[in-house]
């Protein structure tokens, strides 16, 4: 068994809202260094909620009521995240987790160039690095999603939906990070860019070796790319298992309502009554 | 029964520096009743464009629409009941219902407007087509559309599209905004309206998997061109076209995944 | 397994892949030549009409400026009345087309007439003395209000349910108070009780407008008092508008990122949140920069203030229709002008303007 790379324990969020809402129950999993976990549910189920969480990027009325989680950092220290101040906690975030948001959202700065939001990356966390140093990093990366150093001064409206999401992808690996957390990367996209986009996603996990926690309601999907698959149901994680036993033997009873709500491409006609 | 002829239509528009576009380029399709035809393509390959076609929105560069053998009138009455007979479904039900309305005043208007029922049995009719739709009646007639689930107000949308009692019904991308779980219960909706009250249906989506299922004929889109079309097996199973491949390459299918990868599958990302 | 091989597939460009809908414009926007003409066109026809208006308008109302002056001096005999109304381009015996003509033409000329009220003297120079007393002191004040009222509004908004929201109804109250009594207000404490600023005028009798250090202390010493109040009535504005806007943006996508990012709270709220919040912002302050010269007849009037406001207001009252509608095309003029400044602001400060197309 691989190494934990990142412990959740007991880990609930609460809508401080009237009457208040559970929105994370009493998660508890355990992200194992170098696997993909794909979190699978519908919207409202708390999987989002949950990815920020773990950042302590909620908002309020979002309150964690519980929980620990624990980042084992490749230096072999142990990070608890709830024990790091402001400034701990800013500095942690993208150097050691960084995030690829929905496609659909508007995730760049609409009135920065590409470019800017990218060296900001190492403004903030590399302060030693020059300014030439920074460009050169900017332009690699931009390079490595093949989206093209030239690009560096376009605006986020100039660039197609795949694109822009390369460019995210490219800002996630600025650092190095040892997790990326993905929340729904491809939804927005058309099914030829989306495959593009993971395919890529595949070759930079094995040039960089990072741990993914993929999060996306299309569990066919995350049937193909998990290791092992979470499956959320009202804050709860109802099933963990590898992708293969939840495809073929699920045991839960929401899991198999998840299954057979996705008619089969290639298989029999019979899932779907007609 | 051929119900409404797509006739060899092409539409281009001109573009601002950059000459003119087409959108659609020779496409003929037929919608039968009773038989859900699939209308499969990516964003920007012409899909929005023939529904915006087939609801008179828009009107062909080249190529005729056809009711019954008969060209679509442009404007007047015989327009207004050509609408009447051909039914949208809109992809996002937040969007298509007015917030301000009941469900019932949702669904009167359109009986009043083509004067289906007398008055005096619009409530009946109401409430026959939200039983239709598998709605109960009782609940949802008051209510306005923030206080339904995503799923109920698609059934809400379909009832109103059904209410003027049409003979086709156009559904672009009907579920995809829907959460996942329901998605099937509103196509299975769907198909047995078009069965049992024997609309010809036009389903347009970008998801090949539901398209096989739910309907009888395939038409595969790309760059405002059919490249390929045929019985729904035949299409997604034994694809011919290069680009079909493509896109049934690029769609998840788990079944295959895992009959292929038995035992070597992990760190396939 | 379909994710993970690398598929022998042609090498895309990295251009071509992965476009949607949406048109992939390459490297940086182009000049929008039709966007600009467009605008230009725009604003030509807007002050050919404006122009066209304030011909017509004094036209229209009853009794004309030489019934005015003769009902004020009374020893002017009918001849020299007529001079007077040929002299002012308003001889009956020219038909109104011609009168139009002679008033583009002139107008072309910078040749806007003479002024009855101020002893026939070109309106041309009545207006430039009056200016930059209006321009100088609102547009300090403008100026020094936005700066304020934004930077404040983006502090209340980035700690929005702090104690500092509590700013936000005490400056939208002191915006609601009628401005005459605020001034009349300020008046009676600072200047007649306290006897900290003089009651009005721009400075103090007996002094001629020079550059000496006296004279431009002067200035300050009377412009405190107008400028403070203009500050106080109008930053409730600046302040719940940018405030606003700021809760709006601080929802974006972008701004949860930039924190995801690891970005310092300061960065986020300036270089992210404020940058995008304070595009409407800029806006109305170019709009506001058009009505400095003309929405201030209220001010000038309580402080005596030697400027265009109350060159209006005199002018309107005397029938000086010459005067009035030099007043006009210098209102028109700057409305014009701050919605060119608008727009050129707008396409500086937000990329996407830049687009010409979808």
């Amino acid at each position: 068994m691989r190494d934990p790379l990142l412990t959740v324990r007991d880990f609930s969020v609460a809508y401080d809202v009237d009457p208040p809402v559970q929105a994370v129950k009493d998660v508890t999993l355990e992200l194992r260094r170098g696997e993909i976990l794909g979190l699978a549910g519908e919207s409202g189920c708390g999987k989002t909620t949950l990815a920020y969480g773990l950042q302590r990027l909620l908002k309020a009325p979002a309150v964690i009521t519980s929980g620990s989680v624990v980042f084992h950092d490749a230096s072999g220290e142990d990070v608890d995240i709830d024990r790091l101040d402001a400034e701990q906690m800013r500095r942690f975030r993208w150097d050691k987790i960084s995030m690829v948001f929905q496609g659909a959202m508007n995730a760049l700065n609409p009135v920065a160039t590409i470019g800017s939001q990218l060296e900001d990356v190492f403004e903030v966390h590399r302060p030693s690095m020059s300014r030439a140093q920074r460009r050169e990093a900017v332009a690699e990366l931009l390079e490595i999603v093949r989206v093209g150093a030239q690009r560096r001064r376009s605006f986020p409206h100039e660039l197609s939906g795949g694109t822009r999401q390369r460019v995210m992808i490219a800002m996630a690996l600025a650092l190095r990070p040892q997790l990326m957390v993905m929340d729904e990367p491809t939804t927005a996209l058309d099914v030829l860019v989306q495959r593009e986009i993971l395919r890529q996603i595949s070759e930079l996990r094995h040039e960089f070796g990072f741990t993914v926690l993929f999060i996306t309601h299309d569990l066919p999907l995350l049937l193909e790319i998990s290791d092992r698959i979470a499956i959320m149901r009202a804050g709860e994680v109802v099933e963990l298992d590898t992708a293969e036993r939840i495809w073929s033997s699920p045991r839960d009873e929401y899991t198999r309502t998840l299954l057979s709500s996705f008619p089969r491409l290639t298989g029999e006609r019979g899932v779907v009554l007609r | 029964m051929t119900v409404l002829e797509v006739d060899h239509v092409t539409k281009t528009y001109a573009v601002r520096g950059a000459g003119r576009i087409t959108a659609l380029d020779d496409v003929s399709l037929t919608l039968e009743s009773g038989r859900t035809t699939g209308l499969v393509g990516q964003s920007g390959s012409g899909k929005s464009t023939i529904a915006k076609i087939l609801t008179q929105l828009e009107t062909p560069t080249s190529g005729e629409v056809r009711l019954d053998g008969q060209p679509i009138p442009r404007r007047g009455a015989g327009l207004r009941a050509y609408r009447q007979t051909l039914r949208m479904v809109f992809q996002d039900p937040f969007a298509s219902l007015n917030p301000y309305h009941s469900v019932r005043y949702h669904l009167e208007r359109p009986l009043r407007l083509h004067r289906v029922v007398p008055d005096a049995e619009l409530d009946d009719e109401v409430r026959r087509l939200l039983d239709r739709v598998h709605l109960e009646p009782g609940t949802v007639i008051d209510r306005r559309p923030h206080e339904l689930s995503g799923g109920q107000r698609q059934r809400v949308a379909i009832a109103r599209a059904l209410a003027s009692r049409p003979r086709l019904l156009v559904a672009d991308e009907p579920v995809s905004m829907l959460d996942v779980s329901i998605r099937l219960g509103v196509l299975n909706l769907l198909a047995d309206l078009g069965r049992e009250e024997g609309l010809g249906v036009l389903y347009i989506t970008h998801d090949l998997a539901t398209a096989r299922h739910f309907s009888d004929e395939i038409l595969v889109l790309n760059q405002g061109r059919v490249v390929e079309r045929g019985p729904a097996d035949d299409v997604i199973l034994r694809p011919q076209d290069p680009y079909t491949r493509e896109l049934r390459a690029a769609s998840p299918d788990p079944e295959k995944h895992f009959a292929s990868a038995s035992g070597t599958h992990g760190g396939a990302l | 397994m379909t994710a993970v091989q690398p598929q022998p597939q042609p090498v895309q460009d990295a251009l071509e892949v992965g476009t949607t809908a949406t048109t992939v414009v390459r490297g940086r926007s182009r000049i929008p030549w039709r966007f600009l003409a467009g605008r230009a066109a725009f604003y030509l026809f807007t002050l050919w009409a404006a122009i066209t208006i304030n011909f017509f308008l004094p036209r229209m109302m009853k009794g004309d400026a030489v019934d005015q002056y003769l009902s004020r001096n009374r020893n002017v005999s009918p001849e020299a009345a007529d001079a007077l109304r040929t002299l002012l381009g308003l001889d009956t015996d020219r038909s109104l087309l011609q009168q139009y003509l002679d008033y583009v033409g002139l107008l072309l000329r910078g040749d806007l007439g003479v002024s009855l009220l101020h002893g026939l003297r070109p309106v041309t120079e009545v207006i430039g003395q009056a200016l930059p007393w209006t321009v100088g002191l609102v547009g300090f004040a403008t100026v020094i209000s936005f700066t304020i009222g934004t930077i404040g509004g983006a502090v209340v908004g980035w700690r929005r349910g702090s104690r500092l929201d509590g700013l936000i109804p005490v400056t939208t109250f002191l915006g609601t108070i009628p401005y005459f009594w605020l001034g009349l207000l300020a008046i009676a404490v600072f200047s007649v009780n306290l006897g900290w600023f003089p009651i009005g005028k721009a400075y103090g009798v007996g002094m001629r407008p020079e550059w000496s250090a006296e004279f431009v202390g002067q200035v300050v010493h009377h412009g405190t008092l107008p400028a403070a109040t203009i500050v106080i009535a109008s930053l409730g504005g600046w302040m719940l508008g940018m405030r606003n806007m700021m809760l709006t943006v601080l929802d974006e996508d972008y701004v949860m990122v930039a924190q995801a990012k690891g970005m310092p709270n300061r960065r986020v709220l300036w270089r992210y949140a404020a940058r995008n919040a304070v595009l409407p912002q800029i806006q109305s302050f170019a709009l506001s920069i058009g009505f400095i010269v003309g929405g201030t007849i209220v001010m000038e009037m309580v402080f005596s203030y030697p400027g265009v406001g109350k060159l209006l207001l005199d002018a309107t009252n005397a029938k000086d229709y010459a005067l009035m509608q030099g007043v006009f095309l210098v209102i028109t003029l700057s409305v014009l002008v701050a919605n060119v400044l608008a727009d050129v602001a707008y396409a500086f400060l937000d990329p996407r303007t830049r687009q010409t197309e979808a």
